[in-house]
């Protein structure tokens, strides 16, 4: 296929731009969608992201040269018009809307479109080509209304005076947003952290997001942290760090929660279905509001959605992009 | 229903036993009649319903989604119930992901008994369409027969005694007297009535149960020594009409072994240790491993039963007809069993015998030399001890046979649960072949100190080569002393040997890995 968009394994080439998509090796021209360490990787030569995504990949790869681009703001790449539009992923995620040619494409990234505290919604853009995400792209993958599976989180700390609540979260986005929907629901009580989470913490609070009063867990006694909630990166929930909790019930905010056995394998006492991607109605709505032309897949489970755009007649293809985290073993992402 | 749902959700994830027993407290104490009495008959294991086929499910589902889907999603998932549960299309009308309420427990069991194999596939999906993932998972579970939320049933009954201070074998003692919803359990329970009376159905009585010697040694003019037999200790009760028969956790495993409860006909209650018959004994009784071949099965094929017949050794009488006998001393007791075997019919019930040994020393000799397969070790009972439940001190105590050892290298660490789950602390094994490959031969989680524990931790977690999901692989450096009580031929391992209570008695630091067992050596150990 001749167009000016080319996917490959290592990301998206807009040639008239000479600039890759979230390339996943180094490129002297990189569009950022957002700071996920398996859409953002460091060592490209100059990075158009938001200012946002950018002081997150300065947090986690040094200072890079980068052109922070503002949400709406129209930059030009050798004759393409770049746009970054809110994806509701996490803070300073952006879908990539391209113009050029008379033609419109828009690059999602990871995007969801239930509310969050931390960060922009999602805005659907009409365009004529949709590169959509497709990480739960499966009918059983249907995230319950956020409110319920926080207030099971709060029924299991106030039931458990003696014990802590430890819930497992990625680093960047969902540990945040749990952090907000609980002072959203009147927890106001100091929250314990991992190590791992205090940077990025700091770094939404520098943007704005008011995450309350978080304490390091470290070196505190156990009995301190009786009654309250603890959060760490999913990595550290079964390992040695958590042995010096108080009697810890596990807990893990992730779309994957959703399956059993997932959970089960993980020894997670307590899932939480809370999840920064689209599921299954999110992806199959997004493409029926926005209809474009034809819809390329992306990452996760493209074979179900692929399958479901063709029963429908909607043209559609799937993109086998290397390096996405397919899975929360190593990215913990979901 | 979802009461009921986020019990079964809270009980599968929780791996606490108080944690599990303080769910099934709560619940009992807050859930509606009679929702509570048919949950308690669910995790029970007595909620008799005619099992709706995996089929209707099938059928249900096409009805609803794309064939295409379902099925890429059931790959994805694994169990069919737990598919259909998460990808349920509701119709337009009803709210998403809601379970709306106007579904009881006791509504959906109402339905579920009275459906037909033609009716199942309708009256289901109009269920599905009320409720939220956890509540079809919970209805769907229910229908096909299986709750599989890694509960006893005495684990249930001791959560619904907790719930109201009662004593479980007080719940147990009236337990078969009554039929679900149980409302005069309940009614008993919250002081409106007197205990039920259970005369005339047959009930389990909780076992009584020993101590580990250790150490010690008893004087032989206090204790009787009789043979500790492998099998299953099993409770027989009769009532004239019919008879059960009761596993050590209280589960009725009548249907299992139809052909040891068809032949019992006399009223009593009595203690023994179900066995097989195994040719290679000469149809005397055979190792566990015979015997695994019968457990866990609902329904019993006649070649099974031809294969590996089941028969009972017994040791004690709690009930001779209606008299109770547990308060008598067990030289008492003994005498009464004696007299009450030869009314049994013989090729389905015999007598365990006693060791007769001059001392100690001499009854220690006698359990060295006792190689049989069937052979756990010797129990040593006091001679003026009442039946009592549980384990009580200095009544009872078990001798093992010493345990056969062989020196083994770790290869393969996974977390525990629990307190362990941070811990690896379950380790695969294995020896040498002939042509120097390594195969496991045996899996343990017990036997080492927390101090150990560490240590094993720490050299997992330093020595690991591969990752496989939850799994590490070691180096192969570090030799384990393992303990075991037999090993039998098995196809679970690659190496075809499967060990009985494996546990790690020593850590062989000072060993090279080389100089660890062969499987040839462990072969010949079979027994």
């Amino acid at each position: 296929m001749s167009h000016w968009i080319e996917p490959y394994p290592t990301g998206i080439y807009v040639r008239p731009a000479d600039a890759w998509i979230d390339p996943s090796t180094p490129r002297e021209r990189a569009l950022v969608t957002h700071g996920h360490a398996d859409h953002a990787r460091g060592g490209h030569g100059h990075v158009w992201a938001t200012v946002e995504t950018l002081a997150i990949m300065g947090l986690r790869y040094g200072t890079a040269s980068g052109t922070a681009v503002g949400y709406g703001e129209e930059i030009k790449l050798g004759g393409v018009s770049i746009r970054y539009v809110p994806a509701g992923h996490v803070l300073g995620s952006a879908q990539i809307v391209l113009e050029h040619a008379g033609e419109r494409v828009v690059v999602t990234g990871d995007y969801k479109r239930r509310p969050d505290p931390t960060c922009k919604p999602f805005e659907p853009v009409p365009c004529d080509i949709f590169v959509t995400e497709a990480t739960f792209g499966l009918p059983v993958f249907r995230h319950p209304d956020t409110g319920s599976e926080m207030d099971r989180l709060l029924v299991a700390l106030h039931a458990n005076p003696d014990r802590c609540v430890l819930v497992g979260a990625y680093a960047l986005g969902k540990a945040q947003r749990v952090m907000a929907e609980l002072r959203a629901r009147g927890h106001h009580e100091p929250i314990y952290i991992h190590g791992a989470l205090e940077k990025m913490c700091r770094l939404y609070e520098e943007f704005g997001v008011e995450l309350g009063e978080l304490r390091p867990a470290a070196g505190l006694p156990a009995k301190e942290m009786r009654g309250a909630i603890v959060m760490s990166p999913p990595s550290a929930l079964n390992d040695r760090w958590s042995r010096r909790l108080p009697d810890p019930i596990t807990a893990m905010a992730s779309g994957w929660m959703r399956v059993r056995q997932r959970a089960r394998q993980k020894n997670v006492e307590l899932p939480l279905v809370i999840s920064d991607h689209a599921d299954w109605d999110e992806l199959t709505d997004t493409i029926r509001e926005i209809a474009p032309r034809e819809t390329w897949i992306t990452h996760g489970r493209e074979e179900a959605l692929l399958h479901w755009c063709m029963t429908r007649q909607i043209k559609a293809r799937a993109l086998a992009l290397i390096g996405r985290e397919d899975d929360d073993d190593t990215g913990d992402e979901g | 229903m979802r009461a009921f749902s986020q019990l079964l959700d809270g009980l599968v994830y929780t791996r606490s036993r108080n944690g599990k027993l303080e769910l099934i407290a709560d619940y009992m104490r807050s859930a509606p009649d009679p929702d509570r009495g048919w949950a308690l008959a669910a995790l029970t294991g007595n909620l008799d319903l005619k099992a709706v086929k995996s089929s209707a499910i099938g059928e249900m589902i096409r009805d609803r989604t794309d064939p295409v889907l379902f099925e890429m999603s059931r790959d994805y998932v694994g169990d069919l119930a737990e598919t259909v549960a998460l990808l349920w299309p509701k119709r337009e009308d009803q709210p998403p992901e809601i379970d709306d309420g106007s579904l009881s427990l006791a509504a959906v069991i109402e339905k579920l008994q009275g459906v037909s194999r033609a009716s199942a596939p309708a009256v289901l999906a109009t269920m599905m369409d009320h409720l939220d993932a956890s509540g079809r998972f919970a209805v769907l579970k229910l229908a096909t027969g299986g709750l599989r939320v890694g509960i006893s049933a005495r684990l249930a009954k001791t959560g619904f005694a907790q719930a109201f201070g009662l004593e479980v074998d007080a719940v147990e003692e009236c337990w078969h007297a009554l039929s679900a919803p149980y409302a005069e359990l309940f009614d008993w329970a919250e002081g409106r009535s007197e205990r039920p009376d259970p005369s005339g159905t047959p009930f389990f009585r909780p076992f009584m149960l020993a101590h580990p010697l250790e150490e010690a040694t008893v004087d032989l003019k206090d204790y009787a020594a009789e043979w500790k037999w492998d099998g299953i200790r099993v409770q027989i009760v009769g009532v004239g009409t019919q008879t059960r028969l009761y596993s050590r956790g209280g589960d009725d495993i009548t249907g299992t072994f139809p052909e040891v409860a068809e032949v019992f006909s006399k009223r009593g209650v009595v203690d023994g240790e179900l066995l097989v018959r195994g040719e290679a004994q000469g149809g005397e009784a055979a190792s566990f491993n015979a015997l695994q071949q019968r457990l866990g099965r609902k329904a019993v094929s006649a070649k099974m039963m031809a294969d590996y017949p089941a028969f009972v050794r017994l040791y004690d009488i709690l009930f001779d007809d209606d008299e109770d006998l547990r308060a008598l001393p067990w030289t008492q007791r003994r005498a009464r069993l004696e007299a009450f075997v030869p009314q049994l019919d013989a090729s389905r019930f015999d007598l365990s015998s006693v060791i007769e040994a001059e001392d100690f020393e001499s009854l220690a000799e006698i359990r060295a030399g006792a190689r049989d397969a069937a052979i756990e070790g010797v129990m040593l009972k006091r001679r003026d001890s009442p039946y009592v439940a549980g384990r009580k001190a200095a009544l009872w105590y078990k001798w093992k046979r010493d345990p056969l050892t062989a020196d083994c290298v770790m290869m393969y660490a996974q977390r525990g649960h629990g307190k362990r789950s941070s811990f690896y602390s379950d380790y695969t094994f294995g020896c040498w072949t002939e042509d120097g490959e390594l195969l496991p031969v045996g899996k343990a989680y017990s036997g080492f100190t927390d101090e150990e524990l560490k240590g094993l931790d720490r050299f997992v977690r330093q020595n690991t080569v591969k990752r496989f999901g939850p799994v590490r692989e070691v180096e192969k450096t570090l030799v384990l002393e393992v303990a075991f009580d037999s090993i039998h031929e098995s196809k679970r391992h690659k190496s075809g040997l499967a060990m009985r209570f494996p546990r790690i008695a020593r850590i062989r630091r000072d060993k090279p890995a080389a100089e660890a067992d062969r499987i040839d050596t462990l072969r010949r150990m079979i027994g």
